[in-house]
Protein backbone atom coordinates (compact mmCIF):
# COMPACT_ATOMS: atom_id res chain seq x y z
CA UNK A 1 0.00 0.00 0.00
CA UNK A 2 1.29 3.07 -1.07
CA UNK A 3 1.71 6.39 1.18
CA UNK A 4 -0.81 9.42 1.08
CA UNK A 5 1.94 11.53 -0.27
CA UNK A 6 4.24 9.60 -1.95
CA UNK A 7 3.50 8.97 -5.41
CA UNK A 8 4.49 6.82 -8.52
CA UNK A 9 4.82 6.59 -12.00
CA UNK A 10 2.54 4.44 -14.14
CA UNK A 11 3.87 1.61 -16.77
CA UNK A 12 3.39 4.08 -19.51
CA UNK A 13 5.61 6.51 -18.00
CA UNK A 14 2.88 8.89 -16.39
CA UNK A 15 3.80 10.50 -12.84
CA UNK A 16 1.25 10.25 -10.02
CA UNK A 17 1.36 12.03 -7.46
CA UNK A 18 -0.23 12.23 -3.86
CA UNK A 19 -3.46 11.85 -2.61
CA UNK A 20 -5.27 15.10 -3.30
CA UNK A 21 -9.38 14.23 -2.54
CA UNK A 22 -10.28 11.84 0.53
CA UNK A 23 -13.81 10.50 1.31
CA UNK A 24 -13.82 9.16 4.92
CA UNK A 25 -16.91 6.80 5.43
CA UNK A 26 -19.37 8.73 3.39
CA UNK A 27 -23.05 8.04 4.23
CA UNK A 28 -25.59 9.82 2.27
CA UNK A 29 -29.55 9.48 2.88
CA UNK A 30 -32.77 10.73 1.26
CA UNK A 31 -35.32 10.45 4.10
CA UNK A 32 -35.18 6.51 4.35
CA UNK A 33 -33.25 5.91 1.38
CA UNK A 34 -29.79 5.06 1.87
CA UNK A 35 -27.78 6.33 -1.52
CA UNK A 36 -24.34 5.68 -0.13
CA UNK A 37 -23.12 3.70 2.71
CA UNK A 38 -20.15 4.21 4.67
CA UNK A 39 -17.72 4.43 1.75
CA UNK A 40 -14.36 5.62 1.52
CA UNK A 41 -11.84 5.79 -0.93
CA UNK A 42 -9.14 8.70 -2.56
CA UNK A 43 -7.88 10.44 -5.61
CA UNK A 44 -4.43 11.14 -6.39
CA UNK A 45 -2.92 14.09 -8.30
CA UNK A 46 -2.65 13.40 -11.83
CA UNK A 47 -4.89 10.15 -12.09
CA UNK A 48 -7.75 8.75 -13.48
CA UNK A 49 -9.93 7.47 -11.59
CA UNK A 50 -13.48 5.53 -12.27
CA UNK A 51 -16.44 5.50 -10.09
CA UNK A 52 -18.31 2.12 -11.65
CA UNK A 53 -21.13 0.25 -10.51
CA UNK A 54 -25.16 -0.82 -12.57
CA UNK A 55 -27.36 1.84 -12.56
CA UNK A 56 -28.44 2.95 -9.34
CA UNK A 57 -25.41 2.06 -7.51
CA UNK A 58 -24.75 5.66 -5.66
CA UNK A 59 -22.45 6.78 -8.48
CA UNK A 60 -24.14 10.39 -9.23
CA UNK A 61 -24.55 10.77 -6.04
CA UNK A 62 -21.02 10.51 -5.04
CA UNK A 63 -20.03 12.68 -7.61
CA UNK A 64 -22.72 15.26 -6.16
CA UNK A 65 -21.32 14.78 -3.07
CA UNK A 66 -17.55 15.64 -4.37
CA UNK A 67 -18.91 18.50 -6.26
CA UNK A 68 -20.68 20.03 -3.42
CA UNK A 69 -24.46 19.84 -4.84
CA UNK A 70 -25.26 17.05 -2.06
CA UNK A 71 -23.99 17.26 1.43
CA UNK A 72 -23.27 14.13 3.73
CA UNK A 73 -24.89 13.02 6.57
CA UNK A 74 -22.40 11.48 7.95
CA UNK A 75 -18.45 11.10 6.78
CA UNK A 76 -15.48 13.95 5.85
CA UNK A 77 -14.23 15.18 2.45
CA UNK A 78 -10.52 16.18 2.95
CA UNK A 79 -9.38 17.86 0.09
CA UNK A 80 -5.68 18.83 -0.03
CA UNK A 81 -4.64 17.62 3.11
CA UNK A 82 -7.77 20.03 4.86
CA UNK A 83 -11.12 18.78 5.92
CA UNK A 84 -14.06 20.44 3.90
CA UNK A 85 -17.02 21.91 5.53
CA UNK A 86 -20.16 21.68 4.35
CA UNK A 87 -19.81 23.77 1.56
CA UNK A 88 -22.20 25.16 -1.60
CA UNK A 89 -21.22 24.01 -4.88
CA UNK A 90 -20.18 27.12 -6.27
CA UNK A 91 -17.76 27.37 -3.65
CA UNK A 92 -16.97 23.83 -4.27
CA UNK A 93 -16.19 24.95 -8.22
CA UNK A 94 -14.41 27.89 -6.70
CA UNK A 95 -11.77 25.90 -4.94
CA UNK A 96 -10.95 24.47 -8.28
CA UNK A 97 -13.53 21.19 -8.55
CA UNK A 98 -14.91 21.46 -11.70
CA UNK A 99 -17.45 18.94 -13.46
CA UNK A 100 -19.73 17.65 -16.26
CA UNK A 101 -23.67 16.58 -16.50
CA UNK A 102 -24.89 13.34 -17.13
CA UNK A 103 -27.56 14.99 -19.65
CA UNK A 104 -25.53 17.95 -19.84
CA UNK A 105 -25.87 22.01 -18.15
CA UNK A 106 -24.90 23.91 -20.75
CA UNK A 107 -25.97 27.51 -21.33
CA UNK A 108 -28.28 27.08 -24.87
CA UNK A 109 -28.56 30.86 -25.41
CA UNK A 110 -25.39 31.65 -25.66
CA UNK A 111 -22.41 30.87 -27.89
CA UNK A 112 -19.90 27.82 -27.35
CA UNK A 113 -16.65 30.66 -27.03
CA UNK A 114 -19.28 32.28 -24.07
CA UNK A 115 -20.05 28.85 -22.33
CA UNK A 116 -16.57 28.11 -22.10
CA UNK A 117 -15.19 31.73 -20.66
CA UNK A 118 -17.79 31.08 -17.92
CA UNK A 119 -15.82 28.70 -16.54
CA UNK A 120 -12.92 31.06 -16.38
CA UNK A 121 -14.66 32.61 -13.43
CA UNK A 122 -12.56 31.38 -10.76
CA UNK A 123 -9.42 32.72 -12.93
CA UNK A 124 -11.00 36.29 -12.94
CA UNK A 125 -10.68 38.57 -9.86
CA UNK A 126 -11.93 41.81 -11.54
CA UNK A 127 -14.51 43.38 -9.14
CA UNK A 128 -18.30 44.47 -10.57
CA UNK A 129 -16.99 48.20 -10.50
CA UNK A 130 -14.44 47.37 -12.08
CA UNK A 131 -16.13 45.33 -14.69
CA UNK A 132 -18.84 48.08 -14.79
CA UNK A 133 -16.40 50.63 -16.03
CA UNK A 134 -14.64 48.60 -18.00
CA UNK A 135 -11.19 49.96 -16.83
CA UNK A 136 -7.65 48.51 -16.84
CA UNK A 137 -7.45 45.27 -15.15
CA UNK A 138 -10.99 44.46 -16.07
CA UNK A 139 -10.10 44.57 -20.13
CA UNK A 140 -7.03 43.22 -19.54
CA UNK A 141 -7.97 40.11 -17.77
CA UNK A 142 -10.88 39.88 -20.35
CA UNK A 143 -8.16 39.54 -23.04
CA UNK A 144 -6.05 37.08 -21.14
CA UNK A 145 -8.43 34.59 -20.36
CA UNK A 146 -10.03 34.89 -23.83
CA UNK A 147 -6.05 33.64 -25.11
CA UNK A 148 -6.56 30.54 -22.44
CA UNK A 149 -9.86 29.45 -23.73
CA UNK A 150 -9.01 29.71 -27.46
CA UNK A 151 -6.33 27.35 -26.65
CA UNK A 152 -8.70 24.84 -25.10
CA UNK A 153 -11.18 25.53 -28.25
CA UNK A 154 -8.05 24.16 -30.29
CA UNK A 155 -6.82 21.57 -28.11
CA UNK A 156 -10.55 20.05 -28.30
CA UNK A 157 -10.71 20.78 -32.24
CA UNK A 158 -14.08 23.19 -31.97
CA UNK A 159 -12.88 25.77 -33.51
CA UNK A 160 -15.38 25.65 -36.58
CA UNK A 161 -18.67 26.33 -33.82
CA UNK A 162 -16.85 28.61 -31.99
CA UNK A 163 -19.39 31.33 -32.50
CA UNK A 164 -22.75 28.98 -32.59
CA UNK A 165 -25.48 28.62 -29.93
CA UNK A 166 -24.77 25.96 -28.17
CA UNK A 167 -28.48 25.07 -28.40
CA UNK A 168 -27.81 24.10 -31.97
CA UNK A 169 -25.67 21.70 -31.13
CA UNK A 170 -26.21 18.23 -32.17
CA UNK A 171 -25.67 15.96 -28.64
CA UNK A 172 -21.85 14.82 -29.22
CA UNK A 173 -20.41 18.34 -29.78
CA UNK A 174 -22.50 19.52 -26.69
CA UNK A 175 -20.57 16.92 -24.27
CA UNK A 176 -17.09 18.10 -25.72
CA UNK A 177 -18.08 21.51 -25.01
CA UNK A 178 -19.25 20.87 -21.68
CA UNK A 179 -15.86 19.02 -21.32
CA UNK A 180 -14.18 21.98 -22.77
CA UNK A 181 -16.28 24.64 -20.22
CA UNK A 182 -15.12 22.40 -16.99
CA UNK A 183 -11.21 22.42 -18.55
CA UNK A 184 -11.19 25.97 -18.80
CA UNK A 185 -11.29 26.62 -14.93
CA UNK A 186 -7.85 24.78 -14.96
CA UNK A 187 -9.20 22.61 -12.53
CA UNK A 188 -7.24 20.75 -9.52
CA UNK A 189 -9.94 17.66 -9.88
CA UNK A 190 -11.99 16.83 -13.07
CA UNK A 191 -15.26 15.52 -12.43
CA UNK A 192 -17.27 13.74 -15.69
CA UNK A 193 -20.72 12.21 -15.12
CA UNK A 194 -21.07 9.89 -17.59
CA UNK A 195 -18.81 11.65 -20.68
CA UNK A 196 -19.54 8.88 -22.72
CA UNK A 197 -23.18 8.40 -22.35
CA UNK A 198 -25.57 8.46 -25.30
CA UNK A 199 -22.83 8.08 -27.64
CA UNK A 200 -22.35 6.46 -30.87
CA UNK A 201 -18.47 4.31 -30.98
CA UNK A 202 -17.34 6.85 -33.09
CA UNK A 203 -18.07 9.88 -30.64
CA UNK A 204 -16.87 7.58 -27.55
CA UNK A 205 -13.38 6.78 -29.10
CA UNK A 206 -13.03 10.36 -30.16
CA UNK A 207 -14.18 11.59 -26.12
CA UNK A 208 -11.96 8.52 -24.62
CA UNK A 209 -9.08 10.12 -26.58
CA UNK A 210 -9.49 13.61 -25.52
CA UNK A 211 -9.99 12.58 -21.38
CA UNK A 212 -6.51 10.49 -22.43
CA UNK A 213 -4.75 13.37 -24.31
CA UNK A 214 -6.39 16.14 -21.36
CA UNK A 215 -4.82 13.99 -18.56
CA UNK A 216 -1.50 13.98 -20.68
CA UNK A 217 -1.15 17.28 -21.63
CA UNK A 218 -2.50 18.90 -18.59
CA UNK A 219 -2.04 16.94 -16.24
CA UNK A 220 -4.95 17.14 -15.06
CA UNK A 221 -6.81 14.79 -12.41
CA UNK A 222 -9.74 12.70 -13.47
CA UNK A 223 -12.62 11.50 -11.57
CA UNK A 224 -14.90 10.21 -14.09
CA UNK A 225 -18.84 8.00 -13.53
CA UNK A 226 -19.57 5.31 -16.27
CA UNK A 227 -21.11 2.30 -16.18
CA UNK A 228 -19.51 1.17 -19.75
CA UNK A 229 -17.10 -1.33 -18.26
CA UNK A 230 -15.17 -1.59 -21.10
CA UNK A 231 -14.42 2.10 -21.75
CA UNK A 232 -13.88 2.45 -18.31
CA UNK A 233 -10.89 -0.58 -18.01
CA UNK A 234 -9.06 1.03 -20.91
CA UNK A 235 -9.00 4.10 -19.56
CA UNK A 236 -8.30 4.33 -15.81
CA UNK A 237 -5.48 3.90 -13.50
CA UNK A 238 -7.58 2.67 -10.67
CA UNK A 239 -11.64 1.89 -10.33
CA UNK A 240 -13.92 2.21 -7.35
CA UNK A 241 -16.83 -0.40 -7.87
CA UNK A 242 -19.81 0.59 -6.22
CA UNK A 243 -23.20 -1.11 -5.85
CA UNK A 244 -26.49 -0.66 -3.94
CA UNK A 245 -24.64 2.35 -2.53
CA UNK A 246 -21.64 0.34 -0.93
CA UNK A 247 -18.16 -0.28 -2.27
CA UNK A 248 -17.27 -3.38 -3.37
CA UNK A 249 -14.26 -3.21 -5.21
CA UNK A 250 -11.11 -0.79 -5.58
CA UNK A 251 -8.33 -1.30 -7.41
CA UNK A 252 -6.41 -1.55 -10.76
CA UNK A 253 -8.58 -2.21 -13.54
CA UNK A 254 -7.16 -5.85 -13.30
CA UNK A 255 -7.84 -6.44 -10.20
CA UNK A 256 -11.17 -5.26 -10.37
CA UNK A 257 -11.98 -7.24 -13.38
CA UNK A 258 -11.33 -10.87 -11.47
CA UNK A 259 -12.77 -9.41 -8.24
CA UNK A 260 -15.92 -12.22 -7.51
CA UNK A 261 -17.94 -9.67 -5.97
CA UNK A 262 -17.59 -7.69 -8.72
CA UNK A 263 -18.20 -10.01 -11.43
CA UNK A 264 -21.94 -11.26 -8.99
CA UNK A 265 -22.50 -7.56 -9.27
CA UNK A 266 -22.36 -7.21 -12.75
CA UNK A 267 -23.23 -10.82 -14.19
CA UNK A 268 -25.97 -11.70 -11.62
CA UNK A 269 -25.35 -14.00 -9.21
CA UNK A 270 -26.85 -18.06 -9.43
CA UNK A 271 -29.36 -18.48 -6.18
CA UNK A 272 -29.44 -22.06 -5.73
CA UNK B 1 -44.01 73.15 -46.96
CA UNK B 2 -47.60 72.85 -45.74
CA UNK B 3 -48.38 74.01 -41.50
CA UNK B 4 -49.77 70.61 -41.25
CA UNK B 5 -46.61 68.42 -42.17
CA UNK B 6 -44.39 71.01 -40.18
CA UNK B 7 -45.76 70.48 -37.11
CA UNK B 8 -46.39 66.63 -37.62
CA UNK B 9 -42.48 66.69 -37.40
CA UNK B 10 -42.39 68.19 -34.32
CA UNK B 11 -44.86 66.19 -32.67
CA UNK B 12 -42.93 63.52 -34.35
CA UNK B 13 -39.92 64.20 -32.66
CA UNK B 14 -41.66 64.63 -29.18
CA UNK B 15 -43.17 61.72 -29.57
CA UNK B 16 -39.74 60.07 -29.87
CA UNK B 17 -38.55 62.12 -26.79
CA UNK B 18 -41.52 60.61 -24.64
CA UNK B 19 -40.78 57.04 -26.24
CA UNK B 20 -37.22 57.37 -24.25
CA UNK B 21 -38.58 57.90 -21.01
CA UNK B 22 -41.50 54.86 -21.51
CA UNK B 23 -38.41 52.74 -22.61
CA UNK B 24 -36.27 53.75 -19.77
CA UNK B 25 -39.24 51.93 -17.30
CA UNK B 26 -39.33 49.03 -19.63
CA UNK B 27 -35.91 48.17 -19.46
CA UNK B 28 -36.04 47.67 -15.63
CA UNK B 29 -38.53 44.82 -16.42
CA UNK B 30 -36.04 43.29 -18.90
CA UNK B 31 -32.86 43.28 -16.89
CA UNK B 32 -35.34 41.49 -14.78
CA UNK B 33 -37.36 38.76 -16.53
CA UNK B 34 -34.72 37.82 -18.96
CA UNK B 35 -32.14 37.40 -15.66
CA UNK B 36 -34.48 35.60 -13.12
CA UNK B 37 -37.72 34.95 -15.04
CA UNK B 38 -39.86 37.13 -12.80
CA UNK B 39 -42.24 39.90 -14.55
CA UNK B 40 -41.43 42.56 -11.85
CA UNK B 41 -44.68 44.76 -11.47
CA UNK B 42 -43.16 46.48 -8.58
CA UNK B 43 -40.95 48.46 -11.83
CA UNK B 44 -42.88 51.39 -11.69
CA UNK B 45 -42.66 51.78 -7.62
CA UNK B 46 -39.23 51.18 -7.58
CA UNK B 47 -39.09 54.63 -9.73
CA UNK B 48 -41.01 56.45 -7.86
CA UNK B 49 -39.11 54.95 -4.38
CA UNK B 50 -35.82 56.06 -6.02
CA UNK B 51 -37.10 59.70 -6.77
CA UNK B 52 -38.94 59.75 -2.98
CA UNK B 53 -35.76 58.71 -1.73
CA UNK B 54 -33.56 61.20 -3.72
CA UNK B 55 -35.67 64.27 -2.95
CA UNK B 56 -35.81 63.32 0.49
CA UNK B 57 -32.14 63.11 0.86
CA UNK B 58 -31.25 66.04 -1.12
CA UNK B 59 -33.94 68.25 1.13
CA UNK B 60 -32.45 66.64 3.91
CA UNK B 61 -35.71 65.66 5.16
CA UNK B 62 -35.85 63.33 8.38
CA UNK B 63 -37.04 60.19 7.13
CA UNK B 64 -40.04 58.18 8.92
CA UNK B 65 -41.15 61.67 10.41
CA UNK B 66 -44.26 61.53 10.71
CA UNK B 67 -44.00 58.38 12.56
CA UNK B 68 -41.62 59.54 14.76
CA UNK B 69 -43.78 62.57 15.74
CA UNK B 70 -46.65 60.91 16.51
CA UNK B 71 -44.56 58.13 18.87
CA UNK B 72 -43.02 60.62 20.45
CA UNK B 73 -44.60 63.83 20.32
CA UNK B 74 -41.94 65.80 18.35
CA UNK B 75 -41.71 68.23 15.49
CA UNK B 76 -38.79 66.65 13.33
CA UNK B 77 -39.33 67.13 9.70
CA UNK B 78 -36.01 68.68 8.28
CA UNK B 79 -32.05 67.65 9.31
CA UNK B 80 -31.36 71.17 8.35
CA UNK B 81 -28.63 70.34 5.41
CA UNK B 82 -29.08 70.13 1.67
CA UNK B 83 -26.98 67.26 0.01
CA UNK B 84 -25.61 68.45 -3.40
CA UNK B 85 -27.39 66.12 -6.28
CA UNK B 86 -24.85 64.04 -7.04
CA UNK B 87 -23.78 63.05 -3.32
CA UNK B 88 -27.97 62.56 -2.91
CA UNK B 89 -27.89 60.68 -6.39
CA UNK B 90 -24.95 57.84 -4.97
CA UNK B 91 -26.76 57.97 -1.57
CA UNK B 92 -29.76 56.67 -3.34
CA UNK B 93 -27.99 54.05 -5.53
CA UNK B 94 -26.78 52.85 -2.00
CA UNK B 95 -30.30 52.44 -0.61
CA UNK B 96 -31.56 50.92 -4.17
CA UNK B 97 -28.73 48.28 -3.38
CA UNK B 98 -29.77 47.27 0.29
CA UNK B 99 -33.54 47.03 -1.52
CA UNK B 100 -31.94 44.69 -3.74
CA UNK B 101 -30.55 42.50 -1.64
CA UNK B 102 -33.47 43.10 1.17
CA UNK B 103 -35.65 42.40 -1.66
CA UNK B 104 -33.86 38.86 -2.48
CA UNK B 105 -33.19 38.01 0.85
CA UNK B 106 -36.33 37.56 2.56
CA UNK B 107 -38.69 36.89 -0.44
CA UNK B 108 -37.44 35.72 -3.92
CA UNK B 109 -34.37 33.46 -2.78
CA UNK B 110 -37.33 31.28 -1.05
CA UNK B 111 -39.23 31.66 -3.91
CA UNK B 112 -36.45 29.72 -6.23
CA UNK B 113 -38.45 27.28 -8.75
CA UNK B 114 -41.85 28.26 -8.30
CA UNK B 115 -44.34 28.92 -10.80
CA UNK B 116 -44.08 32.38 -12.99
CA UNK B 117 -47.71 33.44 -11.06
CA UNK B 118 -46.67 33.00 -7.65
CA UNK B 119 -43.22 35.25 -9.05
CA UNK B 120 -45.43 37.61 -10.32
CA UNK B 121 -47.92 37.89 -7.12
CA UNK B 122 -44.26 38.53 -5.10
CA UNK B 123 -43.54 41.57 -7.11
CA UNK B 124 -47.14 42.90 -6.42
CA UNK B 125 -46.84 42.30 -2.98
CA UNK B 126 -43.83 44.36 -3.22
CA UNK B 127 -44.96 46.98 -5.18
CA UNK B 128 -47.65 47.93 -2.51
CA UNK B 129 -45.32 47.29 0.01
CA UNK B 130 -42.78 49.76 -1.71
CA UNK B 131 -45.61 52.25 -2.42
CA UNK B 132 -46.84 52.48 1.37
CA UNK B 133 -43.43 52.21 2.76
CA UNK B 134 -42.07 55.03 0.52
CA UNK B 135 -44.97 57.13 1.77
CA UNK B 136 -44.47 56.35 5.67
CA UNK B 137 -40.78 56.99 5.11
CA UNK B 138 -40.93 60.23 3.34
CA UNK B 139 -44.54 61.43 3.30
CA UNK B 140 -47.52 61.69 0.67
CA UNK B 141 -47.53 65.50 -1.05
CA UNK B 142 -46.05 66.13 -4.16
CA UNK B 143 -42.08 67.45 -4.74
CA UNK B 144 -40.10 69.27 -6.71
CA UNK B 145 -36.77 67.16 -8.04
CA UNK B 146 -34.13 69.39 -9.17
CA UNK B 147 -31.27 67.85 -10.04
CA UNK B 148 -29.72 70.80 -11.75
CA UNK B 149 -30.65 68.80 -15.41
CA UNK B 150 -31.35 71.26 -17.87
CA UNK B 151 -34.95 72.14 -18.96
CA UNK B 152 -37.46 74.46 -20.99
CA UNK B 153 -37.49 74.93 -24.72
CA UNK B 154 -33.81 74.02 -26.50
CA UNK B 155 -32.46 77.67 -28.01
CA UNK B 156 -31.05 76.04 -30.70
CA UNK B 157 -33.14 73.77 -32.10
CA UNK B 158 -35.60 76.45 -31.95
CA UNK B 159 -33.35 78.84 -33.95
CA UNK B 160 -32.11 76.55 -36.33
CA UNK B 161 -35.88 75.28 -37.63
CA UNK B 162 -36.82 78.57 -37.59
CA UNK B 163 -34.72 79.70 -40.14
CA UNK B 164 -35.76 76.37 -42.47
CA UNK B 165 -39.30 76.08 -41.66
CA UNK B 166 -40.55 79.55 -41.08
CA UNK B 167 -41.77 78.02 -37.24
CA UNK B 168 -38.98 76.78 -34.46
CA UNK B 169 -39.76 73.12 -33.02
CA UNK B 170 -40.33 73.24 -29.52
CA UNK B 171 -38.12 70.95 -28.35
CA UNK B 172 -37.51 70.32 -24.05
CA UNK B 173 -33.98 70.53 -23.08
CA UNK B 174 -34.87 67.22 -20.70
CA UNK B 175 -36.23 65.24 -23.03
CA UNK B 176 -32.88 65.91 -25.37
CA UNK B 177 -30.74 65.06 -21.87
CA UNK B 178 -33.62 61.60 -21.33
CA UNK B 179 -32.76 60.64 -25.26
CA UNK B 180 -28.70 60.93 -24.58
CA UNK B 181 -28.83 59.05 -20.77
CA UNK B 182 -31.37 56.41 -22.57
CA UNK B 183 -28.56 55.65 -25.22
CA UNK B 184 -25.56 55.82 -22.87
CA UNK B 185 -27.46 53.35 -20.59
CA UNK B 186 -28.61 50.72 -23.21
CA UNK B 187 -25.22 51.44 -24.85
CA UNK B 188 -23.74 50.40 -21.39
CA UNK B 189 -25.96 47.74 -19.97
CA UNK B 190 -25.88 45.50 -24.02
CA UNK B 191 -21.30 46.27 -23.27
CA UNK B 192 -21.71 44.85 -19.71
CA UNK B 193 -23.96 41.97 -20.34
CA UNK B 194 -22.05 40.91 -23.39
CA UNK B 195 -18.61 41.27 -22.64
CA UNK B 196 -17.95 41.31 -18.96
CA UNK B 197 -17.81 38.52 -16.31
CA UNK B 198 -20.61 39.53 -14.60
CA UNK B 199 -22.63 39.96 -17.28
CA UNK B 200 -21.97 36.34 -18.81
CA UNK B 201 -22.32 35.07 -15.07
CA UNK B 202 -26.14 36.69 -15.25
CA UNK B 203 -26.68 35.44 -18.93
CA UNK B 204 -25.55 32.19 -17.91
CA UNK B 205 -27.91 32.02 -14.26
CA UNK B 206 -30.50 32.97 -16.68
CA UNK B 207 -30.07 29.92 -18.67
CA UNK B 208 -29.23 27.37 -16.27
CA UNK B 209 -29.21 27.50 -12.75
CA UNK B 210 -27.38 24.06 -12.81
CA UNK B 211 -24.60 24.80 -14.67
CA UNK B 212 -24.20 28.32 -13.33
CA UNK B 213 -23.14 26.70 -10.27
CA UNK B 214 -21.01 24.17 -11.34
CA UNK B 215 -18.65 26.63 -13.06
CA UNK B 216 -18.86 28.88 -9.37
CA UNK B 217 -21.44 31.14 -10.27
CA UNK B 218 -23.43 32.32 -6.61
CA UNK B 219 -27.20 32.40 -7.70
CA UNK B 220 -27.78 35.09 -4.71
CA UNK B 221 -25.07 37.47 -5.69
CA UNK B 222 -26.52 37.55 -9.69
CA UNK B 223 -29.72 38.17 -8.14
CA UNK B 224 -28.78 40.88 -5.77
CA UNK B 225 -26.49 42.40 -8.47
CA UNK B 226 -29.93 42.05 -11.27
CA UNK B 227 -31.77 43.92 -8.86
CA UNK B 228 -29.44 46.77 -8.06
CA UNK B 229 -29.26 47.06 -11.46
CA UNK B 230 -33.40 47.23 -12.15
CA UNK B 231 -32.73 49.33 -9.15
CA UNK B 232 -30.49 51.71 -10.54
CA UNK B 233 -32.85 51.93 -13.85
CA UNK B 234 -35.64 53.11 -11.76
CA UNK B 235 -33.28 55.48 -10.24
CA UNK B 236 -32.59 56.38 -13.79
CA UNK B 237 -36.56 56.83 -14.70
CA UNK B 238 -37.54 58.06 -11.34
CA UNK B 239 -34.59 61.42 -12.00
CA UNK B 240 -36.07 61.95 -15.45
CA UNK B 241 -40.01 61.78 -14.38
CA UNK B 242 -39.66 63.47 -11.47
CA UNK B 243 -37.82 66.00 -13.12
CA UNK B 244 -40.24 66.49 -15.80
CA UNK B 245 -43.31 66.23 -13.70
CA UNK B 246 -42.93 66.28 -10.08
CA UNK B 247 -42.07 63.33 -7.66
CA UNK B 248 -45.71 61.82 -6.95
CA UNK B 249 -47.42 58.77 -6.17
CA UNK B 250 -49.08 58.36 -9.73
CA UNK B 251 -45.80 57.93 -10.80
CA UNK B 252 -46.03 54.28 -10.30
CA UNK B 253 -48.62 54.30 -12.84
CA UNK B 254 -46.14 54.47 -15.79
CA UNK B 255 -45.55 51.26 -15.04
CA UNK B 256 -48.53 50.37 -16.55
CA UNK B 257 -47.50 52.13 -19.93
CA UNK B 258 -44.63 50.07 -19.95
CA UNK B 259 -46.50 47.02 -20.61
CA UNK B 260 -47.72 47.39 -23.62
CA UNK B 261 -44.03 49.17 -24.85
CA UNK B 262 -42.73 45.41 -23.41
CA UNK B 263 -45.44 43.26 -25.91
CA UNK B 264 -44.23 45.34 -28.77
CA UNK B 265 -40.16 45.40 -28.24
CA UNK B 266 -40.60 41.84 -26.72
CA UNK B 267 -39.84 41.20 -22.66
CA UNK B 268 -36.41 39.53 -23.47
CA UNK B 269 -34.87 42.21 -25.14
CA UNK B 270 -33.07 45.65 -24.63
CA UNK B 271 -33.20 46.68 -27.89
CA UNK B 272 -36.41 45.90 -28.26
CA UNK B 273 -37.34 48.03 -24.91
CA UNK B 274 -35.95 50.69 -26.49
CA UNK B 275 -37.50 50.55 -29.71
CA UNK B 276 -40.57 49.48 -28.25
CA UNK B 277 -40.79 52.76 -26.40
CA UNK B 278 -39.73 55.20 -29.43
CA UNK B 279 -42.96 53.57 -31.10
CA UNK B 280 -45.22 54.18 -28.54
CA UNK B 281 -44.11 57.48 -27.85
CA UNK B 282 -44.47 58.53 -31.45
CA UNK B 283 -47.70 56.41 -32.22
CA UNK B 284 -49.83 58.17 -29.59
CA UNK B 285 -48.39 61.41 -30.04
CA UNK B 286 -49.25 61.01 -33.90
CA UNK B 287 -52.52 59.67 -33.12
CA UNK B 288 -53.46 62.28 -31.27
CA UNK B 289 -52.15 64.85 -34.01
CA UNK B 290 -54.12 63.36 -36.97
CA UNK B 291 -57.23 61.16 -35.54
CA UNK B 292 -57.39 63.07 -32.04
CA UNK B 293 -59.25 65.87 -33.55
CA UNK B 294 -61.60 63.49 -35.36
CA UNK B 295 -62.77 61.32 -32.12
CA UNK B 296 -62.71 63.95 -29.68
CA UNK B 297 -58.71 63.54 -28.36
CA UNK B 298 -57.49 62.31 -25.57
CA UNK B 299 -56.55 59.38 -27.63
CA UNK B 300 -53.28 59.18 -25.30
CA UNK B 301 -54.83 57.31 -22.82
CA UNK B 302 -55.86 54.33 -24.92
CA UNK B 303 -54.15 53.90 -28.13
CA UNK B 304 -50.70 52.57 -26.25
CA UNK B 305 -52.75 49.39 -25.55
CA UNK B 306 -54.70 48.51 -28.42
CA UNK B 307 -51.35 48.45 -30.64
CA UNK B 308 -50.19 45.87 -27.86
CA UNK B 309 -53.34 44.18 -28.15
CA UNK B 310 -53.15 43.96 -31.86
CA UNK B 311 -49.61 43.01 -31.60
CA UNK B 312 -50.86 40.18 -28.81
CA UNK B 313 -52.42 38.90 -31.98
CA UNK B 314 -50.03 38.99 -34.55
CA UNK B 315 -46.88 38.91 -32.99
CA UNK B 316 -47.22 37.85 -29.52
CA UNK B 317 -43.65 37.46 -29.05
CA UNK B 318 -43.01 40.72 -29.43
CA UNK B 319 -40.58 42.66 -32.41
CA UNK B 320 -37.10 41.28 -30.43
CA UNK B 321 -38.51 38.70 -28.12
CA UNK B 322 -37.21 35.14 -28.60
CA UNK B 323 -39.79 32.56 -30.27
CA UNK B 324 -42.03 30.41 -28.37
CA UNK B 325 -41.97 26.80 -29.89
CA UNK B 326 -43.45 24.48 -28.31
CA UNK B 327 -42.34 20.74 -29.75
CA UNK B 328 -45.12 17.94 -29.64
Amino acid sequence: MLDATEGYTTEDGRKIGGVVMEMHNITLRFGGVVAIKDISFDIREGEIRAIIGPNGAGKSSMLNVISGFYNPQEGEVWYKGAKRPPMKPYQVARQGIARTFQNIALFDGMSVLDNIMTGRIRQMQAGLLAQALWKGKAEQEEVENREAVEKIIDFLEIQYIRKTPVGRLPYGLKKRVELARALAAEPSILLLDEPMAGMNVEEKEDMSRFILDVNDEFGTTIALIEHDMGVVMDLSDRVVVMDYGKKIGDGSPDEVRNNQAVIDAYLGVAHD
Amino acid sequence: MPEQLIWGMEVFLNGLMAGVLYALVALGFVLIFKASGIFNFSQGVMALFAALTLVGIMEGQVPFSHLINAVFGTEVHHFGWHVPALAAILLTMVVMVALAWLVNHFIFRHLVGQEPIILFMATIGLAYFLEGFGDMMWGSDIKKLDVGLPQGINGTIDEVTYNIFGYGFFIDNLDIMATLVAALLVAALVVFAQYSKHGRAMRAVADDHQAALSVGISLNFIWVMVWSLAGFVALVAGIMWGTKSGVQFSLSLIALKALPVLMLGGFTSIPGAIVGGLIIGVGEKLFEFIIGPMVGGATENWFAYVLALIFLVFRPQGLFGEKIIERV
